[in-house]
Order: structure tokens, then C-alpha cells, then sequence
């Protein structure tokens, strides 16, 4: 994990030409061991830090996960669920380190209709790029695992971005660095598949005969995987997708929206023009700042 | 900890037991799960609730809060009935052939000696057979009847699975796996480690919590060894210095013992402190205690401690009572006898018992000074914060002084932590607004007081006047100046009798450790267990050596670990009487024929022959006491004692209510619930959850964000009987007082069965209160029992009788 990692771009969002010849390489994974997960939000609090995002004091809400959701600030989320296990009659707290998966067919890159916002590394991280991002919220519609979440104030997707910029100078994502038990690890797809059959076998050992990696075929794997004491019901850990797979609309609406939304784009660029010639440069008058501030506090509450 | 937390690694058994390492000690318990993956070691949780620890545990039981000695008890009764005892070890490192005196007994609870009128014992029937020639009987075929070994065999018998059933409401299946388990770590070659923290101490039996398993762990062959040990995880990131400096009100530093009413002169204080060994060529260790004593006047008053003066002695305070401790200071408050309070580092309004009483002493004061880095709850008591803080500010004129301090990470210093490692840390940033390190402003207060003394005299300014006080810069005493003066230093320089050209000590070097610490004034040292912790080769604690020979979890060039920079105490026991490893994969120190050696600093002088010296040198037979004599208040065996609040009489003494040995004042016994109380009949207990730490980091948003809002949590049980939905408002009472919180109903707290009844359990986590970033909330103080534990006095926070009942909403 000391040297820099290749971040060549192989696939870019509502762009053809970059997609035609993927090509992988160095690849990395973050493994995220459930079996050695003790809830800590040691992951929780090192992204929000790290990503210098600031999401609210929440209130209790009937459960241990805080905030109760993703949100466009918090990107890792601790799920917890408490599992009676009817073959042994007892109690597992099921705790799952939820966030995007980074698959390596990205349904939310192929749903995306915004040139450039969405980008996949040669490495197999999938990076949002705000600047190009226009807020439609199709990227949350592509995702197999309801992962992205849209900042109303910001009107930018947001989700977890394995740390690019870290990973990009060598070091690994903050969650891991965070992690005390060394539940969540770092490396290259190979090495992150030996550790993986290292934790299943111990696993089996201790009477989990389902144990297994969670790496799912559906959208030819994941660059965030789960080792999984019930790899055969991923769906009691807080509704991890048991079959997840891009869905089919989405090869639909791309082929639509790209033109359409280009379209829609050409159109508002017009439309600004003739409001700028007309009335003038934009003046953020006060009552602009208070429905901005209900804006944020609707988003806040919510 | 007897060992460190690097050397959880090593262990093929974890207890997690009177503890919760997963979510309280997260870092730590890496080493728990470090041991899981690569030696194959299995984990088993006891606690009230299935918590964050049982969650990645291989075989978890519940209990119920307060009855860990019939629990542990159990579990030795087992050991003894199936021969899982590692007997070389018991025969050899162990009190179990001790003979005690006639006159001892046993009986409905209550030891020999009680006198009901005081709640105190006479404890001299509690001691040894001692022969003509001074030392102790034994009969090392374990036949006499009045043999320790055939004393505990007799005081455990009653413990049967069923009987460890009945009283914790572990079901009987579960406790007999968990004492199987357990057992076979009585094999030499296997090493069980015992977790525990608050969930033992804050019970009115704490101390003897932590016994019974201390006992239990000697019966097994596990102390001393790699991957084995007592190990008390420190709630706080310094709370193990806190003890070893002696900010306890009974003690001073390195574990000495302030003087009492009845030791009016040195000779009187001393001469009970000879320790003179019970068992022939014993090394008895503290029979140095005069040469920690003195180095410690001389640090304290430089050369105004002379042989003359006694070295001062009289210059020290005489405890009139056994403890001025936390309870006792709010009791005295209460009483309007105690005027003036200086609170430093600590939010009582949160985390002394029975809130209300708190609040009524605190208002009762004429000044209160509150030195703190946070806005904490006490500093602002009188502020009227609606329910939360329900307060008549008008009638209260007590005047606060708030005095901004800083935190850890804007000043330079050591922290001691669980594994007694004293780490060196350097300031991260600097102090905001007004804010000041602890040392400049006791500096101030001192300087000022002594100055008064200086020009207006007093009732006895010598301790005040004469305190040796020699840092360069008065006003500011810095962290490196006070941490050579707790290594110690030599004062005179001390020429070797055998050769009076050389020097054994020369002048004004730092000490090298406490092994040449002397009785004669030659020599100072503030704490001599740190002796060796800033030396002339440099600070010790700085070290930053990840060094570790074989792999083997001892790090020797990490910080300094004390006594001796040595990593696991006991250490001599984990080879066999003649010195070899019990098992050779995990050698500590061997026996080489002339000198013991090995990864560690032995626990022992490097040359005591083997079969002659016993390894626990700092009691006077060298032995592991599973009898401790009379050291102890309220026995020199645990014995089951309910909790002072308790859904049953005890099944085993059942005319005994709580600890028999317990402080109890007036006014707090009348606020305790009925036994079996109607109108009280769930049980509490009361814990801290990972995103925070105590009352601190709801200041911090983002612990505050990750864990928001106080709640409680019942069982889906207790939730439908009394109509109580996931996530809806209760309000919870004691006898003392009430909260109002959401109710989280978890499949993680089941009730049990107690003594053929039906026992659900309220858990109550500790993190919120009126200040900082978090939702405002409460903390369990508003509703526990104002009474501590025998021997320390930490309160019982642990076990305590609630109702509960759905409420609309919140009133504020």
C-alpha cells in the first residue's frame, strides 16, 4: 500500500468513446469484514471528518444507525440489525458498513446523462465529479444498492469515493485507516481475495458454514466487498441485495436522455441568455436567503 | 492490567466479563480480535445485555446485574468438583495450603467478627496459623479441614449450576458451557484472560467482583503467564496515573498509605508497615516501604524533611475516617459541613449518584471552582434548564468560579494507560480563548496561598511554606520538571561501602529506578513506581521502539511501563517451580541455572533461586492469596450479596439486604427500594455506548451526530406488557428521581428468570445531560443509589430498581 495508484480514467459518464475499451488495472478493493465489525462508526466519523462534510445532530430514531440514512454528507453508514438465527435459536447483531460499492459495471455511471460527472478509474473506483454533475438524481435510480443521495442545496449527487484522493498517493481510504479491529482493509484485489479466504475459513471453523465473500456477479463485482458469516442470505444484513443487477430501464433512458438531456441543457443555457439580456445579472435579494436558509434546514430535518 | 493489551494477542480464552472492551475500549480491543484470527482464540461475553462484544463473541449469557460472585463462584465450584485445577501451580503459587485461625467462620452471610452497629468486621479472626518460628502453618497435603483451599471448597459448594441459575438468571445450559470452557484453561499450556472495567467496580461489592475472578484465574495456573491475567480496562485515558499518583483520598502516590488519626507519630506509622515475610527467605517487597516513604517526604519538602522531623511526617494529614471520597464530599455538602469545593476534571452533577442530592449539596456551598476544559453540567447547576435541569437559580448562592482548562491534546505530558505504559505525548495545538494548562493554575492558587501564609501566618502553614517547590519558573511548572521529580532524583551522593572511592549514587543525577531509593534522605522520588521513567538516559515515556524479540507482544523500548519497565507482573509464575515455561511457546522468563531471563524484566531479583523465592513478592508469603487475610472490609472470601436494591431476597443469606460491609449514611438507606419492591420491580443498570466518552463528547458534533439523543433500552418482552413501541417516550423512575427518554425495544435485552420469577432489565446509557452539542437528555445519576463499594467507595451504578411507563411526549 506505499506506492501511488494508477487513477487513469477508463470510463466516463453519458460519453461513448471512453467506454468502448475498458482496461482495468492494479485494481484495488476495500474488504469489509463483518465477522470483525464492532460497530464502533470509527468509519463514520473518519469519512465526515476526512471529507470535511457536516451533517446534523440528528434525534434517536428506534435504532443504533445515525443518521438513520445516507445522506449527501454522510457516505459510510454502520447498519445494524438484530438477527435470531433460527437454526441455533440465538441473538446476532448484524452490523454492516453500508456505502457505494464501487461496482465494476456501475449502473449509476451508465444511468448518468451528464457528461463527465460520473467516472470510473483504472483501479475500479467510481468517482462522482461535482462540477459536471447537474443534480437529476438518475444515478440514484441506476444504483442496485440505493446508494447516491442528491444534496438539495448543492443540487450535486454525493456518495463514497473510496477515498480517491487518498488512494491516488498511496494511502488508503480513511474509513480503514479508522477502523480499530481491522474489520476494513485495503489492497489490491488479490491480496484482499487471500485475506478473504483467510477470515471465511476461520469462520467455517467456528460453525458458520455459509461464510463467505459477498462480490456480487450481477454487476461484475464489486471494488467494496463484504466477508459475510450468511454469504448465502447477504439480505439479513440490512437488505443487502441478495441478486443485485443494474436495472434494465437503464439501457433505455440512456439511450433517450442523452439526447434529451443534452437538449434540455442547450435549452436552459438559452433560456439563461435571454434572462440575463432581459433583467440582468443575477442579485440574491433577501428573501432569496431565506428560502435558501428553508431550504437547508427542509434538508436538514429530513 | 497484571498484563498489556499487546499481549491479548496471546491468549487462547477471552472473558469479557463486568465489561464491554468492544464498545468502551475499541482500540484495545483489536488485540481481542487479533487473538481470534490468528490463534484460533475463542471469546465469551457475560453481560445483561447482548452488546457490542457478544455481537462478535463466540458464546455469549446473559446475567443479571450485581450477581458476578455467585456467577464466578459457580464456576471455580465446577473446577474443584471436576479437577480443573492446575494444581503444581496451586500447590506452589498459591495460599490453598495455608492454615487459618481457629475462631473463623462463615455463616448467613456474614463472616466472623460483624458488628451490625458499626457495618464493619473485627477482622482478626481472618488470619493465618502463625507457628513458634514466625511463619505461617500449612499443610501442603490439603487435608486439615481449616486449610484455605478446604475453606473455599466449602464456601462455594453451595454454587451449583442450578443455584448459579436461580440467583443470575443464566440459564443453567449456558452457565455450565461457559464454566466448561473456562476450565480447560487449567491445563499449563493454556492461558484465559479476564476483561473487566466499570462493570465490576461500580457495584457495592466491586472489589470482591474483581476477586473472585483473581481467584479463579490462580486456580486455573493463569496468572503471570502470556495470554493470561486480571486485566482492568481503565475507563478513562489516564485513570490508571489518577491511582498510581494517589489522588485517591486515602492514599498517596506509588500506593502508599496516608497516615490515620491513630499513627499520631512516624514510628507508630511505620513500624505496622514492616511486612516481614511469612514464609522463610521470603522476598517481601514492600518491606521497603520506609525507603518509598521517605523518598517520597523529601520529594514533597525537600530539605525541610529531616531524620530530625521524621521526615516531616507530621506535615502530612491524618484521615480521621476510612476514605474522604466522592460520596462522603457530597454527604458532608449536604450536611452544610463542607463549604468550599474545588472540582477539577470532573462533572459530579452527572456522575455522583442521586442526582438530586448533588444538586441540594452543590446549592448548599459558599463558593464552587470548577477547572475544566468543557462547559460541563456542575459548573452550571444553577442554571435553570427546564425539565433537564429543574432548578430554582434564585435560591441558590453558591458562587462559581469557572476556570478554563486544557485538554489533553493542547498540552504536553504523559498518560498511563490500562497496560501501566506511561506515554510521553506532545501538544497538537494550542489552547483556545482563556483556557490553561492544570499545572499553571494549581501553581497560581499555590503561590498565592503560600504567599498569605508567608505574610499573615496560620494554624499550621508548614506544609503549606515548606512544600519543596523548585521549578524555574514558579508560576509554571513544566511537564518535563515534574516528571523527573516523580522518577525521583538524588539528592546527597552516597559512596559505596565496599569501596569509598567509587559512588553508588552521585548528586543531582535522576535516579535509575526505585531499587536504589534509600530511607536516609539522600534520596527523593514522587512516585517511586515510576522510578525509571525519566532517567539520565532521557524520557523513558518518549520512547517510540516498536521492537518486539520473536513476535512474543512485550515491545520493551515502547514508553515505560511501570514497575521496572516491566511488561507482565507476576512474571515469575509463568514457568513452573523449577523455573521452566509452563508452556515453552510462550515463555516469559526462564530459570538458566544462575539468574532468571527471558523477554521480560523478571518480577523477581534476577538471581532467587527458583524452588526457594515464590513469585508474588509483594505479599508477605510470596504466594497468590485466594485468602486475603484481613485486607479487605467486608471479607477475606467474596461472598454473594445482593445489590442494596434488588428485585429478590439473597438466596443464599436471605436476612442480609446488600453488602453487609458497605458505608451506608442515614438518610441514603431510607432511599433505597423495598426488596422485591412492587412499585420498583425492573432492573437497571447503566453503561456507556462507543460514540461517546462519558459526558465529554457530546461537545464534539460529531459524536454527538453519531449517537444524538438519550434513550433507554427494554426487551420486546417489558415493551408489549407495558405498551411501550419502539422509539415512543417513556419516563423511567427510581426511588430518588426520574427521566423521560425514548425507549429503544431490542431483541438484545431479554428478560430472565430469577429465583422462579420473571426479571426484565432497563438499560440506561450515561452520555447526556444539558451542555454541548448533543440533544439534551439525562444521565442514570438522576436515578441511582447513593452508596459505594466496601473498599473503594466507587458507586453502585450497576444494579438498581426502576419502573417505567409510556408517556405522550417529552415535557422541557
Amino acid at each position: 500500500m506505499a506506492s501511488p495508484r494508477a487513477m487513469d480514467i477508463v470510463r466516463v459518464s453519458a460519453t461513448s468513446t471512453a467506454n468502448a475499451d475498458v482496461q482495468f488495472k492494479d485494481e484495488v478493493v476495500k474488504l469489509i469484514d463483518v465477522s470483525r465489525c464492532i460497530g464502533c462508526k470509527a468509519c463514520q466519523a473518519a469519512c465526515i471528518e476526512w471529507n470535511d462534510r457536516h451533517e446534523v445532530v440528528g434525534t434517536f430514531d428506534a435504532s443504533y444507525d445515525n443518521p438513520t440514512d445516507l445522506t449527501p454528507d454522510m457516505w459510510t453508514l454502520m447498519r445494524f440489525t438484530e438477527y435470531e438465527n433460527p437454526s441455533t435459536g440465538n441473538l446476532e447483531w448484524l452490523i454492516r458498513k453500508d456505502g457505494c460499492m464501487h461496482c465494476a459495471d456501475p449502473g449509476c455511471l451508465k444511468a448518468c446523462p451528464a457528461p463527465g460527472a460520473i467516472v470510473q478509474y483504472s483501479n475500479g473506483i467510481v468517482d462522482f465529479v461535482a462540477d459536471n454533475c447537474i443534480g437529476c438524481g438518475y444515478c440514484v435510480k441506476g444504483c442496485p444498492f440505493n446508494i447516491p443521495r442528491i444534496s438539495k442545496t448543492e443540487g450535486k449527487a454525493h456518495k463514497c469515493t473510496l477515498c480517491s484522493d487518498r488512494v491516488a498517493v498511496g494511502q488508503g481510504p480513511a474509513c480503514a485507516k479508522a477502523c480499530p479491529t481491522h474489520a476494513i482493509v485495503f489492497g489490491t484485489t488479490d491480496e484482499m481475495l487471500a485475506h478473504a479466504d483467510g477470515r471465511i475459513t476461520d469462520l467455517k471453523s467456528r460453525g458458520f458454514d455459509n461464510a463467505g465473500l459477498y462480490n456480487p456477479p450481477g454487476v461484475a463485482g464489486t471494488h467494496v466487498m463484504y466477508v459475510l458469516h450468511h454469504a448465502d442470505k447477504p439480505e439479513i444484513y440490512a437488505g443487502l441485495a441478495k441478486d443485485p443487477r443494474i436495472s434494465p430501464l437503464v439501457q433505455l433512458w440512456k439511450g433517450v436522455t442523452k439526447y434529451t438531456g443534452l437538449a434540455a441543457i442547450a435549452g436552459a443555457v438559452i433560456v439563461a441568455f435571454v434572462h440575463h439580456v432581459v433583467n440582468g445579472p443575477n442579485r440574491v435579494t433577501r428573501s432569496d436567503e431565506e428560502n435558501a436558509r428553508r431550504l437547508v434546514d427542509e434538508e436538514n430535518r429530513t | 492490567m497484571t498484563n498489556s493489551w499487546t499481549d491479548i494477542r496471546n491468549t487462547d480464552l477471552v472473558v469479557v466479563m463486568g465489561g464491554n472492551a468492544a464498545e468502551a475500549h475499541p482500540c484495545g480491543f483489536k488485540w481481542v480480535t487479533e487473538a481470534k484470527a490468528n490463534r484460533g482464540a475463542k471469546l465469551i461475553v457475560v453481560d445483561p445485555r447482548f452488546t457490542r462484544t457478544a455481537s462478535v463473541a463466540d458464546f455469549y449469557a446473559p446475567i443479571r446485574p450485581g450477581t458476578d460472585i455467585a456467577f464466578l463462584f459457580g464456576v471455580i465450584n465446577h473446577c474443584i468438583q471436576n479437577n480443573k485445577v492446575q494444581w503444581d501451580y496451586v500447590n506452589s503459587f498459591t495460599n490453598a495450603a495455608y492454615l487459618v485461625k481457629e475462631g473463623y467462620s462463615y455463616k448467613d452471610g456474614l463472616f466472623s467478627g460483624y458488628d451490625e452497629s458499626k457495618r464493619d468486621y473485627d477482622r482478626s479472626s481472618w488470619e493465618y496459623e502463625i507457628g513458634d518460628d514466625g511463619y505461617a502453618r500449612k499443610d501442603t497435603s490439603l487435608q486439615n479441614p481449616r486449610c484455605v483451599w478446604n475453606l473455599l471448597k466449602e464456601h462455594v459448594s453451595v454454587f451449583t449450576p442450578d443455584m448459579v441459575s436461580r440467583i443470575c438468571g443464566t440459564p443453567k445450559d449456558k452457565f455450565e458451557k461457559i464454566a466448561a470452557m473456562i476450565a480447560e484453561t487449567s491445563a499449563p499450556d493454556k492461558a484465559m484472560t479476564s476483561m473487566y472495567a466499570l462493570g465490576w467496580t461500580q457495584h457495592s461489592k466491586g472489589s470482591q467482583n474483581i476477586r473472585a475472578m483473581a481467584m479463579l484465574q490462580l486456580i486455573l495456573g493463569n496468572i503471570g503467564l502470556r495470554g493470561g491475567g486480571m486485566n482492568a480496562l481503565r475507563g478513562h485515558s489516564n485513570i490508571q496515573g489518577l491511582t498510581d499518583i494517589g489522588l485517591m483520598s486515602n492514599l498517596i502516590p506509588g500506593y502508599l498509605v496516608l497516615p490515620v488519626d491513630s499513627e499520631p507519630d512516624f514510628n507508630s506509622y511505620i513500624s505496622k508497615r514492616a511486612f516481614k515475610p511469612l514464609e522463610p527467605d521470603q522476598m517481601s517487597y514492600w518491606q521497603n516501604y520506609k525507603k518509598f516513604f521517605v523518598s517520597f517526604q523529601k520529594s514533597m519538602f525537600g530539605p525541610a524533611a529531616t531524620a530530625d522531623n521524621d521526615w516531616a511526617y507530621q506535615w502530612l494529614p491524618k484521615l480521621d475516617v476510612g476514605s474522604y471520597d466522592m460520596l462522603r464530599a457530597f454527604e458532608l455538602m449536604h450536611q452544610g459541613k463542607m463549604n468550599g469545593y474545588v472540582c477539577q476534571g470532573v462533572n459530579p452533577l452527572l456522575s455522583a449518584p442521586n442526582r438530586k442530592k448533588i444538586t441540594e449539596a452543590l446549592s448548599k456551598l459558599k463558593f464552587l471552582v470548577t477547572i475544566d476544559p468543557l462547559d460541563t453540567e456542575t459548573s452550571r447547576f444553577w442554571d435553570n434548564q427546564g425539565a433537564f435541569n429543574d432548578v430554582d437559580t434564585k435560591s441558590i448562592q453558591t458562587e462559581v468560579f469557572q476556570l478554563p482548562s486544557t485538554c489533553f491534546a493542547e498540552e504536553d505530558g504523559s498518560l498511563v494507560n490500562s497496560s501501566r505504559w506511561l506515554q510521553w505525548h506532545f501538544a497538537g495545538g494550542d489552547p483556545p480563548g482563556d483556557a490553561k494548562h492544570d499545572t499553571w493554575i494549581m501553581a497560581q492558587i499555590f503561590t498565592r496561598l503560600r504567599d498569605m501564609y508567608q505574610k499573615d501566618g496560620g494554624a499550621v502553614p508548614d506544609p503549606v511554606v515548606k512544600l519543596h517547590w523548585p521549578y524555574k519558573d514558579p508560576n509554571d511548572p513544566l511537564p518535563d520538571e515534574l516528571a523527573k521529580e516523580l522518577n525521583g532524583y538524588v539528592i546527597e551522593s552516597v559512596k559505596d561501602p565496599n569501596d569509598p572511592s567509587k559512588l553508588l549514587l552521585e548528586a543531582g543525577k535522576q535516579v535509575a529506578g526505585f531499587g536504589v531509593l534509600r530511607d536516609d534522605g539522600t534520596t527523593a522520588a514522587g512516585c517511586w513506581i515510576y522510578s525509571g521513567c525519566y532517567t539520565e538516559d532521557g524520557n523513558q515515556m518518549a520512547r517510540r521502539d516498536n521492537f518486539d524479540p520473536d513476535d512474543a507482544g512485550f515491545y520493551p523500548k515502547w514508553t515505560f511501563s511501570w514497575p521496572a519497565n516491566r511488561r507482565i507482573m507476576y512474571n515469575r509464575a509463568s514457568a513452573d517451580i523449577n523455573g521452566k515455561a509452563w508452556d515453552s511457546n510462550r515463555k516469559v522468563i526462564e530459570w538458566n541455572g544462575s539468574a532468571w531471563a527471558g523477554y521480560d524484566v523478571p518480577d523477581i531479583v534476577p538471581s532467587a533461586k527458583p524452588n526457594v523465592v515464590g513469585p508474588f513478592i509483594m505479599n508477605q508469603e510470596g504466594v497468590g492469596r485466594l485468602w486475603v487475610r484481613n485486607t479487605m472490609r467486608d471479607g477475606p472470601f467474596p461472598a454473594h450479596y445482593e445489590p442494596f436494591e434488588s428485585p429478590i431476597a439473597n438466596p443464599v443469606a436471605p436476612n442480609i439486604k446488600g453488602n453487609p460491609a458497605c458505608r451506608v449514611f442515614p438518610e441514603d438507606l431510607a432511599a433505597f427500594a423495598d426488596t422485591a419492591s412492587k412499585e420498583f420491580p425492573y432492573v437497571g443498570t447503566s453503561y456507556r455506548l462507543t460514540e461517546h466518552f462519558h459526558f465529554w463528547t457530546k461537545h464534539v458534533w460529531v459524536n454527538a451526530m453519531l449517537q444524538p439523543e438519550f434513550f433507554v433500552e427494554i426487551s420486546e418482552e417489558l415493551g408489549r406488557e407495558k405498551n411501550i413501541g419502539n422509539g415512543s417516550w417513556v419516563r423511567v423512575w427510581s426511588k430518588r428521581g426520574s427521566v423521560q427518554a425514548k425507549a429503544y425495544v431490542t431483541k438484545r435485552i431479554k428478560p430472565i428468570t430469577v429465583d422462579g420469577k420473571p426479571v426484565h432489565i432497563i438499560g440506561v446509557p450515561l452520555h447526556w445531560g444539558f451542555t454541548g452539542q448533543a440533544k439534551k437528555g439525562y444521565g442514570p445519576n438522576s436515578l441511582t443509589p447513593f452508596v459505594g463499594d466496601a473498599n473503594s467507595e466507587t458507586p453502585e451504578f450497576k444494579a438498581f430498581l426502576l419502573n417505567i411507563e409510556p408517556i405522550s411526549g417529552p415535557t422541557v
